[in-house]
């Protein structure tokens, strides 16, 4: 798609002259830092969706919040549009830059604030990383629960901002279910608390809306989580299949036999040998498809679940069942899984990443669908799937050197993606919307639903002013965009390119 | 694959809740959105022409293999525990009932958990997906059956506990969770401060705590999880064994602390994990400690804003469920700072401009 905004579909912007906004914020908050030379705009032209670029008109680098309450106020004041940035991580555009937009990174709030392990919750910066509260939360044996795969470099901040998941998500929630508490401030410069260090708060779950509201509401300064006790034990099992349906249906058979694993990850064919051939991790590579299943809790009851799981994966037809022997297999196991994306980024000199979401009982025939669309488009696909909760992150391998490829990439990404909706999934299980899949909106959500959105949306920025052209489509979009999408299999030349 | 309900009372009456909605949008007559009444109580009284959720009741599909149930509003909350149940399934959150009419839909509206709320999750955690009636009586559709959904903003959330205030709830799709394998109830004699640091302490540990209590001198612990580690912990615990119906008599204010000497307001405060007694002069046997001490249940003629006061300064804020034609407070719920009750009342203008959801159910100015 064209990833540049568009005013004739994505809404009018302001027209000013960016000296004329330098000179303002430069007087209204002479301590901040602001970046605007061409040079110096480059390092955040994109976010982890790399393939989209774009140069902001500004970048704001504040270090307190009395910075970014008058710069949004003065945004505010101005008209211009602000899209807020954390570690700069995601991988779907949420903060991809506007050309005449302000990029306010939040990337230096990085204090931990505190530790209350009686409590057990984490008073947090939005510029910490995730896997710094786990971290510090350590000593006290207790951690935060959601693991996104970039943990080691996404912030706690936007976390929040795209209600992002994990390998754990089916036993211990997503970002939205491990926040207490978030401070915001208003795109009109008002500072306001969301939840609570209580179990609730009073009046409507604004938190809750502002989990996964990808900074379309408000500018998170704050964030209080909740840390859980690290378990007793963790053991994985790591099971074989001549078949991918197989592997599909052992994994509800594991939870029709009541347990509810920490993570079970599935991987195909393709995932698996791009992965041993990357990390050595000790797998199967004739295997069609393998399962990962941890389970975690007390010693006793994890080892009872163990021989169930086993029994269970067993009677699936599992072709072989392998228990990690120690922590460094288990490691091992694991590193596999967490390194699939740049192993099949070994494989190819370019992948993009999809994150749809099916009920499991449609894995079969989604998977099926799949495999057409990369027969059909000649295009490898990857499958990485966290099989717990339903989530894929299909890899589909391409060449951005190549002529179209990138478009093609993108459209065999764009029906994938509708094979889930129509499945009854979703287009996102953690990636969020973003620009990359803000013309798939107009296929999960009818016009009724999209409007509700933008009525939500005008609640808290009825200027449209804080990340304008992500998350939620307008109308005009979709009456351009998203036709194509809900009647593709009714277009002429499908394999042709559309930009 | 999904089964579809056989309930005698599986009745789909969308249509005519939508087709009311939209007269009601039109003439700009206010609604009082109503299943079974059973939580009347627990709000401002609403003046308006009743939309009666009790008659769309039925379970949509249920696949246990999935996780995932999809329920009409008005469906009783016992129908459809009853058969989770006969699946080994169970809504983790503990929806109270009110009385054996309460709905689901209530439940979900008015935001309510049980006793394993600090261990499992709220309602609004194990929400997935709603059907809703907008002002204008159309019925949209938000999240889904699916477990990770982070597509648009998070109305299904958003519809938690706001009691029907920003658009009418139809059906609910939850997740839901195997019920333990092992469950086991007992009691410990200790006065309160040593209960509450037994509980920071045992906090800290990964045990198969699920519930959590104290009143009168005693504390009141369930343990729930694998058998192994069951037994385990209740050899480690020891005490007294005890009826697991104390926290269904918790869930559903049976317990002879609720229903009996009623001659104060009843109160419900949400503090922090770990917060101590209150300096308020309230009688030991008028607070009854859930959620491991985060919700207190009090008795007390104390007024709202000393109450009020007190919670806030700990972190947390207070509840009155005796309504205020019965001597509780005229305000029930703990009023909003001005900043977030401006953005309460924009919502509320964009997703109800005309005043017709429930008006005044939550605060009486919007």
């Amino acid at each position: 798609m064209n990833i540049l905004y568009d005013e004739r579909i994505d809404g009018e912007l302001k027209s000013f002259e960016k000296s004329d906004i330098i000179a303002d914020l430069q007087q209204s908050v002479p301590s901040l830092t602001l970046l605007h030379r061409e040079e110096d705009l480059h390092p955040f032209e994109c976010d982890g969706l790399a393939a989209y670029r774009v140069l902001p008109m500004l970048v704001a680098l504040p270090e307190t919040l009395d910075q970014v309450q008058t710069l949004l106020k003065r945004c505010h004041a101005l008209g211009v549009p602000v899209v807020t940035r954390g570690a700069g991580t995601g991988l779907s555009g949420g903060a991809l830059p506007l050309e005449r937009g302000v990029l306010l990174v939040m990337s230096r709030f990085k204090k931990i604030l505190a530790i209350d392990p009686d409590a057990r919750v984490a008073r947090l910066q939005p510029g910490v990383r995730n896997l710094a509260i786990s971290e510090a939360a350590a000593p006290y044996g207790l951690y935060y629960a959601p693991d996104p795969s970039s943990q080691i470099a996404c912030s706690i901040g936007g976390n929040v901002a795209e209600n992002a998941g994990g390998v754990h998500c089916l036993k211990y929630g997503l970002t939205v279910h491990n926040v207490m508490r978030v401070d915001i401030i208003t795109i009109e410069g008002e500072r306001m608390t969301l939840g609570s260090e209580a179990l609730d708060a009073p009046g409507f779950d604004l938190l809750a809306l502002m989990n996964g509201s990808e900074g379309m509401l408000g500018v998170v300064t704050e964030i209080t989580v909740k840390l859980l006790p690290k378990p007793e034990t963790a053991k994985v099992l790591m099971a074989s299949f001549d078949d991918v349906e197989k592997a599909g249906r052992a994994v509800g058979d594991i939870i029709a036999a009541g347990i509810i694993p920490g993570g079970l990850e599935m991987m195909d064919k393709l995932a698996i040998q791009a992965a041993e051939d990357f990390v050595k991790a000790g797998y199967p590579v004739e295997a069609e498809a393998i399962l990962l299943c941890e389970l975690d809790g007390v010693e006793a009851d994890v080892d009872d679940d163990c021989q169930t799981v086993r029994k269970v994966l067993e009677e699936a037809g599992a072709t072989n069942i392998q228990l990690a022997r120690d922590e460094a297999e288990r490691a091992r196991f694991w590193a596999g899984r967490k390194n699939a994306f740049p192993a099949v980024g070994r494989m190819s000199p370019d992948y993009y990443c999809m994150d749809g979401t099916i009920p499991r009982r449609e894995l079969p025939r989604v998977l099926k669908g799949i495999a057409a669309l990369s027969q059909e488009s000649g295009l490898p696909v990857a499958n990485v799937f966290h099989a717990g909760d339903g989530n894929m992150h299909p890899l589909i391998l391409f060449d951005a050197n190549r002529e179209g490829e990138l478009a093609l990439a993108e459209e065999v990404g764009g029906k994938i993606l509708e094979l889930c909706v129509a499945a009854g999934g979703s287009i996102t299980g953690e990636h969020g919307v973003g620009r990359e899949k803000i013309n798939q909106m107009c296929s999960q959500f009818q016009a009724d639903e999209i409007s509700l959105f933008h009525a939500l949306k005008a609640a808290f920025d009825p200027d449209g002013l804080l990340n304008p052209g992500k998350n939620i489509p307008t109308l005009a979009r979709c009456a351009e965009f998203g036709a194509m999408h809900v009647h593709n299999n009714e277009l002429p030349h499908p394999e042709l390119p559309r930009f | 694959m999904t089964e579809t309900a056989t309930l005698n009372a599986d009745q789909d009456i969308a249509d005519a809740l939508c087709a009311q909605v939209g007269r009601a949008y039109a003439e700009r007559t206010p609604l009082r959105i109503v299943g079974a009444n059973t939580r009347g109580f627990y709000g401002l009284p609403v003046d308006g022409e009743p939309l009666e959720m009790a008659g769309h009741t039925g379970i949509v599909s249920y696949d246990p293999i999935e996780l995932v149930v999809t329920v009409r509003a008005g469906t009783r909350i016992s129908d459809l525990e009853d058969r989770l149940a006969e699946n080994h399934q169970m809504l983790a959150f503990e929806p109270p009932r009110f009385g054996p009419a309460s709905t689901i839909g209530g439940a979900v509206a008015t935001g309510l958990s049980g006793p394993r709320r600090p261990w499992a999750g709220a309602v609004r955690d194990f929400v997935l997906g709603t059907r809703v009636i907008n002002q204008e009586g159309k019925l949209l559709r938000f999240g889904g059956e699916v477990m990770k959904n982070v597509a648009g903003y998070d109305m299904s959330r958003l519809m938690v506990g706001a009691q029907g205030t920003l658009g009418v709830l139809t059906d609910i799709s939850f997740k839901v969770l195997p019920q333990p394998a092992a469950s086991h109830s007992l009691k410990l004699s200790l006065p309160l401060d040593a209960a509450l640091n037994k509980l920071a302490e045992l906090g800290r540990k990964p045990l198969p705590i699920t519930a959590a209590a104290w009143h009168a001198g005693e504390l009141f612990l369930r343990l729930e999880g694998g058998k192994s580690s069951v037994n385990a912990t209740r050899e480690r615990l020891g005490g007294e064994e005890i009826s697991a119906d104390l926290w269904r008599e918790l869930r559903d204010l049976e317990h002879a602390f609720f229903t009996q000497n009623n001659d104060k307001a009843l109160w419900r405060l949400s503090l922090p994990p770990n917060t101590p007694a209150l300096p308020l002069d309230i009688a030991e046997r008028d607070i009854f400690y859930d959620w491991a001490g985060s919700q207190r249940f009090i008795k007390t003629s104390l007024d709202a804003d000393t109450l009020r006061k007190a919670c806030q300064q700990a972190g947390g804020h207070a509840t009155c469920y005796t309504p205020a034609a019965l001597g509780g407070a005229q305000a029930p719920f703990t009023p909003l700072n001005p900043v977030v009750e401006k953005y309460h009342r924009q919502l509320k203008a964009q997703l109800d401009g005309h005043g017709i959801f429930n008006p005044g159910r939550l605060y009486a100015a919007f």
